[in-house]
């Protein structure tokens, strides 16, 4: 453990005479969640038009497993809470509960994925495949394109811990991934409420 | 080898991706020369052609892959990934772009997009028919629809689907370096006007190459997973219904288009930006209404994410969508126009150098005036329905996208060959080009339009079998062998560019007495730009011609006092305050 806070405080003294400032980091974090957003955003409105044909309703519909998926809501918004405590205890320089907390986060964010895995098997289970209809192409690939997202997400948060980046001090690695993971955390909330909205 | 081959300097990458645009417009062209042949001589044989007649098939092949080869790997690859990825952070005085391994990420991930692409003429079936809108449910279905639409066109979603993520990650990369990591005294009002258009490009290319990787998805599962996005119910394909389930052809076209119109943005912005730079450097003055010309470029940006239905215009739409996109579209006339002026403005009264680049420049000029007009026309639904389905169509955006920004790719190169590689390249053999490729494009496009008010039908492999359009065959022959002609005239330019490279005269480090920061390190620039060098700006990048000035230029870096000490007591300038 304590092998880990000397690299840390190596790493940030570096960073300063680094030729990149620290800030292109968030700012580069704040444009690739725009061209995600932008994504996620043509897969609702083709859902929306898809919906809106005249065909749509012949096609069938899905019955979503609600429980389960207002569960995964809960966990994937507890672990950008802890997430957030993580940061708190990095900025008062707590590292060991910070490590805790992070982890704590990371851990949540792989029960969601879980969860998530477990609704598709549901579903799967009732004989509602990806063809089935188009509620349930759209919602296998809103769940899968979010999952694929979120997986690059975990990747980067137990990366973080492992040890410190090559250019990104511990502060901006952290902020950085925070933006990404809440920004995540937020865009299934929304798809999440759109799908209960649909389905009722 | 592989250290310098997956180089993270922004230097070699902006070269790599030069490169690779060059293998491919000589990819794209060989194509479209083997188009015109067989418009011309419909029963013309071709030697490396099974048969010796290309199928219409063969034809659509060859459309397909021109089209995407020009569009993706030439001109969105070249102007905004290859030359702005090379001079974004020198101009702005950084020694690297922001994020030094996503760029040459990205640049990797648009060279395999590439090889992905060409290798769908080598698996079975050939190239894909679809065109390079891949319009389902020709697209979606399968080898069913044709020879090329098997693994071909599942090639080709996945070329794109990659080239998506190459360019997405490159555009962060420039929005990132452009905000944070601008010199002292680099203010916004003082960057050079290709920056500016390098920037709002790179907001497109974000925006909309994340729609079409989104749209890609959608297509890939409706080919291979069977799902029904775009695929519509009782469809019944070479007598076999197929199983797909009420998805609509239109949504694809919505989503491609959101994407497709910016696309012509991103082709052409940097073009305008080069154009900005070249025309104040050679007029010797200040670009005219720099902040217009800023506003104007953000304007085109913005309005054409609002334009996309009027590619649709025949789709059957709403006469009242119709009514808003053209009106929207006709209102891109407005800065389009703002911009033209001010170039105008910025020749006129100037001390005008002839040079190569100048001459790509105002060739950039008159052939995106030409290429605009046509426009005005396809933008209202009621031309648009009658001539959206011939010559006049291709006519006009080969002019409007192709052929402007390739004139801009080229009058960069000439500009900033002597920065690049540190030698001169040979004025004569340019001018040469440039006049040979001018008058070659009139040539093939002025009366492609006249083709297409007669009711040529674009996409038709021969048009011998109709009494009406048999009759236009000796337009086509014209414009053929004016295709070749001008072909012909890029090897000038190939043996110009090889041969400066080896021997041409050494550069100096400011060879057209320019003012951005470009031109104050060496011809070529070394590894690390600027080095330990703390670079300062104390004014815009336009200074030309200040009265009282010693020299007719000021370079951007250099202080007030020494200005005033050096150049009397006025130094000019909007903006060092």
């Amino acid at each position: 453990m304590s092998s880990y806070i000397e690299p840390i405080a190596l790493r940030e003294a570096e960073s300063a005479n680094d030729a990149i400032p620290q800030r292109v980091y968030p700012t580069g974090m704040w444009v690739a969640l725009g061209g995600i957003l932008m994504f996620f955003a043509a897969l609702v409105s083709a859902w929306v038009v898809r919906k809106g044909l005249s065909t749509s309703e012949l096609e069938g519909r899905l019955e979503l497993p609600r429980r389960l998926l207002a569960v995964n809501v809960c966990v994937l918004a507890a672990s950008s809470g802890v997430l957030e405590v993580a940061r708190r205890r990095l900025g008062a320089g707590d590292v060991k509960r910070f490590r805790r907390s992070w982890y704590t986060a990371t851990a949540l964010g792989i029960v969601f994925l879980a969860g998530q895995f477990l609704a598709w098997r549901e579903i799967a289970a009732a004989g509602v495949y990806v063809t089935s209809n188009p509620d349930a192409s759209f919602f296998y690939l809103f769940t899968g394109a979010h999952a694929i997202h979120l997986a690059g997400g975990i990747v980067a948060l137990l990366l973080i811990t492992w040890r410190p980046m090559r250019h990104l001090t511990m502060a901006t690695a952290t902020q950085v991934a925070a933006m990404y993971w809440h920004f995540l955390a937020a865009i299934w909330m929304g798809i999440f409420v759109l799908l209960m909205i649909a389905s009722r | 080898m592989s250290a310098r081959l997956f180089s993270t300097d922004h230097k070699v990458i902006g070269k790599q991706y030069c490169y690779l645009a060059m293998v491919a417009v000589t990819a794209g062209i060989l194509l479209s020369l083997l188009m015109r042949y067989h418009l011309a001589w419909p029963k013309g044989h071709l030697p490396f052609i099974a048969g010796g007649i290309m199928t219409p098939e063969q034809y659509l092949a060859l459309v397909t892959m021109h089209g995407t080869i020009m569009v993706f790997f030439v001109l969105t690859t070249a102007p905004q990934n290859g030359f702005g990825t090379y001079f974004l952070p020198l101009q702005i005085g950084a020694r690297e772009m922001a994020f030094p391994v996503l760029n040459m990420l990205g640049f990797w991930l648009t060279f395999a997009a590439f090889i992905v692409l060409l290798s769908a003429f080598l698996v079975r079936g050939g190239a894909p028919i679809s065109g390079w809108t891949a319009y389902p449910p020709l697209s979606g279905l399968g080898d069913i629809t044709g020879p090329g639409e098997g693994a071909g066109q599942t090639l080709w979603i996945v070329s794109i689907l990659i080239f998506c993520v190459g360019s997405i990650l490159s555009s962060i990369n420039f929005i990132a370096t452009t905000i944070d990591m601008r010199a002292e005294g680099m203010d916004l009002m003082r960057l050079p006007l290709t920056v500016w258009a390098w920037f709002f490009t790179a907001v497109l290319i974000l925006l909309s190459f994340s729609v079409l990787l989104a749209s890609g998805v959608l297509l890939l599962l409706d080919r291979s997973f069977g799902t029904s996005f775009f695929i519509p119910a009782g469809l019944v394909v070479t007598g076999q219904l197929q199983t797909h389930s009420g998805g609509s052809p239109l949504l694809w076209q919505h989503l491609f288009w959101f994407f497709g119109h910016p696309e012509v943005y991103i082709a052409i912005l940097p073009g305008m930006g080069v154009t900005s730079q070249v025309l104040a450097t050679f007029s010797r003055k200040p670009i005219f209404g720099y902040r217009a010309m800023v506003v104007t470029l953000g304007m085109i940006g913005l309005l054409g994410f609002g334009v996309w239905g009027h590619h649709m215009f025949v789709s059957g739409m709403n006469p009242y969508s119709g009514f808003a996109f053209s009106v929207l579209t006709m209102s891109i006339a407005v800065p389009s126009a703002a911009k033209t002026f001010n170039w105008l403005g910025t020749l006129w009264g100037g001390k005008i150098q002839f040079t190569t680049p100048m001459l790509f420049t105002l060739g950039f000029v008159s052939i995106f005036v030409t290429g605009g007009l046509s426009g005005i026309f396809l933008a209202q639904p009621a031309v648009d329905n009658m001539l959206h389905a011939t010559y006049f169509v291709v006519a006009h955006l080969h002019l409007v996208m192709g052929v402007a920004a390739i004139f801009g790719i080229f009058a960069a190169m000439y500009y900033w060959f002597p920065k690049m590689f540190g030698r001169m390249m040979s004025e004569g053999l340019g001018k040469a080009h440039f006049w040979l490729t001018f008058a070659g494009v009139y040539c093939i496009f002025v009366p492609m339009h006249f083709v297409g008010l007669a009711g040529g039908i674009r996409r038709y492999a021969d048009d011998s079998g109709a009494a009406y359009l048999s009759a236009l065959e000796p337009v086509h022959r014209f414009m053929t062998i004016a295709a070749f002609c001008t072909a012909a005239a890029q090897i000038i330019f190939f043996v110009n560019f090889f041969h400066s490279l080896k021997s041409g005269a050494l550069a100096p480090t400011n060879p057209w007495n320019a003012n951005t920061l470009e031109w104050t390190v060496a011809s070529p620039p070394p590894a690390d730009n600027f080095g330990e060098t703390k670079v300062m700006v104390y004014r815009g990048a336009y200074e030309y011609s200040v009265p009282g000035a010693d020299t007719d230029f000021i370079l951007q870096n250099v202080p007030p006092a020494d200005a005033s000490h050096r150049n009397g007591n006025r130094t000019g300038g909007r903006s060092h305050e």
